[in-house]
């Protein structure tokens, strides 16, 4: 078992050493710990949907992100050859180690707020994966391939959800534009882009290509029910650094507190 | 053992889909293809539907077990992610097992990102009045439908 508080100030250096000598492995972490953790947050919508297909919907999702997930942590652990698989990257890298953007580990709210995420995460995966399948590495060209025709599934649930309760009661739209509030602050961090980016070309997208046509198609979602992604109060990041909220935390003992148990346990 | 590679293909495109056991996994597109290396091991190719399909290992399981049943036991199986599935890999035959069986099949995946959506013919009544109830159903390539003429509600696989 290689958790435990006393050295993790330790790996959390022994990561930040590995992570500057192997660019791929850790851009590979930031795509993978995107589509784990959202995945994760979207599990805790089963049984607690507002009906019956939102809840299989959300499963749905969940399962595709996880899909996603799993081929691309597989794919860290490979090209890092230090003997760590899908497992090891999921359930024994501590918060600091993690690499998703604040977004996605953010709470999941009510059902606007969940939707206003999905939106803007969806679009920008869309963006993102659609780009990269033109990757000069074939694993994330192949992974992106798959992936990009699912996310557009994805995106287009939530343009649908955006629009119903933006268009719906004065209540539903009430809690639309909330939604859209609470997840501004963290849409910014999306399209940093770092020496990571430069540092590996065509093998990687710069997020900050992704903007522009993230916006067109988010705008062209909420102008058709009146609706605009606020100015935002403050903005955070930190994610891609390690830097994450408490939320994460929370989020990380519920998924791995099971294979930490028991190392290996499977059924 | 002597094995070709046609023989052991048509051993391992009669394994059943887990979900959708009314059609084989060489119907499905599932089935890449199968090769014999000069060790005389023989690996089977699939791909995967979606990112996520729980129904892998069980198909990669019931591969193996298929062909050990035929005496092919050297075998391997290897998921292969390019080129990406599509439903477009779903043959005649399958989509007129996944129709007799009331599910209805997909409509051409296009070149588009969310493929154009054609009219779904009701699987049970054959009406075209149907209309989409949820976009995701019962497993990850599946939307749920229902029909307005018979009432019937039913699994459409979704264009992918």
């Amino acid at each position: 078992m290689r958790s435990g508080n006393a050295n993790s100030g330790t790996r959390w250096a022994d990561a930040e050493l590995t992570a500057r000598a192997q660019p791929l492995v850790e851009y590979t972490l930031r795509l993978a710990d995107d589509a784990l953790v959202l995945s994760q947050r979207l599990g805790e919508w089963i049984t607690r949907a507002p009906e019956l297909e939102e809840d299989v919907a959300l499963a749905n999702i969940a399962l595709d992100l996880l899909g996603q997930a799993r081929a691309l942590l597989t794919y860290a652990g490979q090209t890092e050859g230090a003997g760590r698989d899908e497992d090891a990257l999921a359930y024994l890298r501590d918060d600091r180690e993690f690499r998703n953007v604040l977004l996605v580990e953010q709470p999941n709210g009510d059902f606007a707020v969940t939707m206003a995420r999905q939106l803007v995460f969806a679009a920008y995966q869309y963006e993102l994966y659609d780009r990269l399948r033109a990757s000069a590495d074939q694993t994330l060209a192949a992974v992106a391939a798959k992936a990009v025709k699912e996310v557009a599934y994805h995106r287009e649930h939530a343009a649908l959800w955006v629009c119903r309760l933006g268009d719906g009661t004065d209540e539903s739209r009430r809690r639309m534009v909330a939604g859209l509030d609470a997840v501004r602050p963290f849409v910014d961090e999306l399209f940093d882009t770092d020496d990571l980016i430069s540092q590996l070309g065509a093998v990687a997208v710069d997020p900050a290509d992704l903007r522009e046509p993230w916006a067109a198609y988010v705008d062209a979602v909420l102008t058709d029910v009146g609706l605009e992604l606020p100015d935002p109060d403050h903005t955070a990041r930190g994610g891609r650094l390690g830097l994450h909220g408490e939320a994460l935390g929370y989020l990380l003992a519920e998924m791995q507190h099971l294979h930490r148990s028991h190392p290996g346990a499977s059924w | 053992m002597v094995t070709s590679t046609a023989h052991v293909r048509r051993i391992a495109a009669e394994v059943p889909d887990p979900e959708m056991p009314m059609i084989g996994i060489g119907d499905l597109g599932v089935l890449r293809d199968v090769v014999i290396e000069d060790d005389g091991r023989v690996v089977v190719n699939l791909t995967p539907t979606y990112s996520g399909c729980p129904a892998m290992e069980a198909i990669r399981a019931d591969v193996l077990a298929r062909l050990a049943e035929h005496g092919v036991h050297d075998a391997e199986v290897r998921l292969v992610l390019a080129p990406a599935w599509s439903t477009d890999r779903i043959t005649p035959a399958g989509r007129a097992a996944l129709r007799r069986h009331g599910i209805a099949p997909p409509g051409p995946a296009g070149s588009g990102p969310v493929p154009m959506q054609l009219t779904v013919r009701c699987p049970q009544c054959g009406s075209p009045d149907t209309r989409e109830l949820s976009r995701f159903g019962s497993t990850a390539c599946k939307a749920l439908w229902t029909c307005s003429a018979c009432h019937e509600p039913f699994d459409h696989v979704k264009a992918l």
